[in-house]
């Protein structure tokens, strides 16, 4: 059996297989009005630390997203591949390398 | 792009065109959903702005015309992103939040700020301080004309902090009142009653004797009072008026003791208590019977003032309408500091009255807005459309 080297595999290798997230309209002015932000994300690959990286030099951004406190604001979403982290490990919620994370807002609000 | 011309002068700007407009009086509407800005030349016809920030709550709002200079302040709140303060130095055109964000608690506190209730420009003899009151309780100070915001540690860490509760719109220091006289400062929250700072805010002490709290096991408690707002006689700074949760009293000694003055109004609940920015003695509340009914005593919308100190009251409708089953909150009430003072509010149904004659007859500025959360007034540079 031959291992597989992460870090040369196309399939997992960060380098070769960004992560994208999916940004809702009404923060878009955040990020240059784009739609969706493509990262890589060395190391720890998880919710937080996406948002961490997302968040570096968008302060801003980072403040619509998470309360001062870390948490994730209580009407805004995320989720990986579809499924809703809240539902998984929350902020410790994994994200695979190639995945799509979906931040928008809930439907809340009248 | 506009221009402006001077409020005083009404001198023309360096194109030479002919503004002689000798000031407009702008009021800013912070609603449930969204800001409006009116502007008047006269205060008796209105001009409404369309909406900024749409989606979002404004529960707070403030106008800032010290030195010269008039920044607009809007407390913004939403429910997705949560809360900020933006301000203008346009009028209204742009907006500007600071990248770090202009209030924000630390790792520290562990917890989240909610929501700003009160923005207060401070004192002319001190410019550039802006005070703001939050949810969760907690008052903020800014040196720099409102860019960003210091915590208060006296008030975020008093031994009473534990004890405070919470009203129906949340835990939050609404009332932000500083003395231009010296440093003395008042705040009021629900629920926690007033509390008095003698230097500068560094320490507080509960400050509510004579107020009831009949909601409560002791009525008379050294604070836990829910006071619905507080404001400061402008000739006497020691001077302070109070509409409470059933109550609305009157203090002559910096708020050591108050007195009832509620004799003479048809209701003693309600949220508003505004008070002349020249004269003394002269307040208006808007009374609302309480608690069974929570709106204007037998529909009747009425807004009542005093011209001594509280021991007579004179009611007002005219302008008003006939039936009105909505309430006024706590900050959806203000004067502007014209000669004449002007009176303004706006109600839960989204209508918003002015009166230019001190409360004495109302016209309407605004209807089918959605919920008032809080209005200003100040007479600021005419806005000429380039």
């Amino acid at each position: 059996m031959t291992a597989t080297n992460p870090a040369t595999n196309p399939a997992t290798n960060p380098a070769t297989n960004p992560v994208t997230v999916l940004i809702p309209t009404l923060l878009r002015p955040y990020v240059d009005g784009r739609s969706e932000v493509s990262m890589d994300l060395p190391g720890r690959r998880d919710v937080c630390s996406l948002l961490d990286s997302l968040g570096e030099g968008r302060p801003l951004l980072e403040q619509r997203i998470r309360e001062e406190t870390g948490a994730l604001r209580r009407y805004v979403n995320i989720y990986v591949d579809g499924e809703d982290v809240r539902r998984l490990d929350g902020l410790g919620t994994a994200v695979p390398a190639g995945a799509t994370v979906m931040i928008v807002q809930s439907v809340a609000g009248g | 792009m506009i221009r402006t011309t001077s409020p005083v002068t009404g001198r023309s700007d360096a194109t030479g065109a002919a503004m002689t407009a000798p000031g407009t009086t702008l009021l800013a509407i912070g609603t449930k959903k969204g800001l409006w800005l009116a502007s008047s030349p006269d205060r008796g016809t209105w001009t409404l702005s369309e909406p900024k920030f749409l989606m979002e709550e404004i529960p707070s709002v403030g106008i800032d015309t010290r030195g010269g200079h008039t920044r607009l302040f809007a407390g913004r709140m939403s429910w997705h992103f949560g809360p900020c303060i933006a301000h203008s130095d346009d009028l209204g055109e742009t907006w500007t939040e600071p990248q770090e964000g202009s209030l924000r608690f630390g790792p520290d506190e562990g917890v989240a700020l909610e929501r700003v209730w009160q923005i207060q420009p401070d004192a002319e003899s001190r410019p550039g301080v802006v005070w703001a009151g939050c949810q969760p309780i907690s008052v903020w100070k800014s040196t720099d004309h409102g860019e960003t915001f210091e915590l208060n540690r006296g008030l975020w860490d008093h031994p009473h902090r534990s004890e405070w509760g919470a009203g129906f719109g949340g835990a939050a220091a609404h009332t932000v009142l500083p003395s231009p006289a010296d440093d003395t400062l008042h705040v009021a929250m629900s629920t926690g009653g007033v509390y008095r700072s003698d230097d500068g805010g560094a320490s507080w002490q509960p400050r509510n004797k004579g107020i009831s709290a009949y909601f409560m096991p002791d009525p008379d408690p050294e604070f836990g009072q829910c006071v619905h707002k507080v404001a400061r006689d402008a000739v006497d700074p020691d001077r302070l008026f109070a509409q409470n949760h059933h109550g609305v009293y009157t203090s002559s000694d910096r708020g050591d003791s108050w007195q009832s003055i509620a004799d003479g109004l048809p209701a003693d609940f309600g949220f508003v208590m505004l008070t002349h920015p020249h004269r003394s003695g002269t307040a208006w509340v808007i009374p609302l019977k309480a608690d069974g009914e929570r709106i204007p005593p037998e529909g009747r919308l009425q807004v009542h003032r005093t011209d001594d100190g509280g021991a007579s009251w004179d009611a007002s409708d005219t302008g008003l309408p006939r039936a009105e089953y909505n309430a006024v909150l706590r900050d959806a009430a203000c004067v502007d500091t014209a000669e004449t003072p002007g009176v303004y509010f706006g109600t839960r149904g989204g209508t918003v009255y002015a009166s230019a004659d001190e409360g004495r007859t109302f016209r309407e500025v605004a209807r089918n807005l959605p919920d008032v959360l809080s209005v200003r007034a100040a007479v600021v540079p005419t806005v000429v459309p380039a």
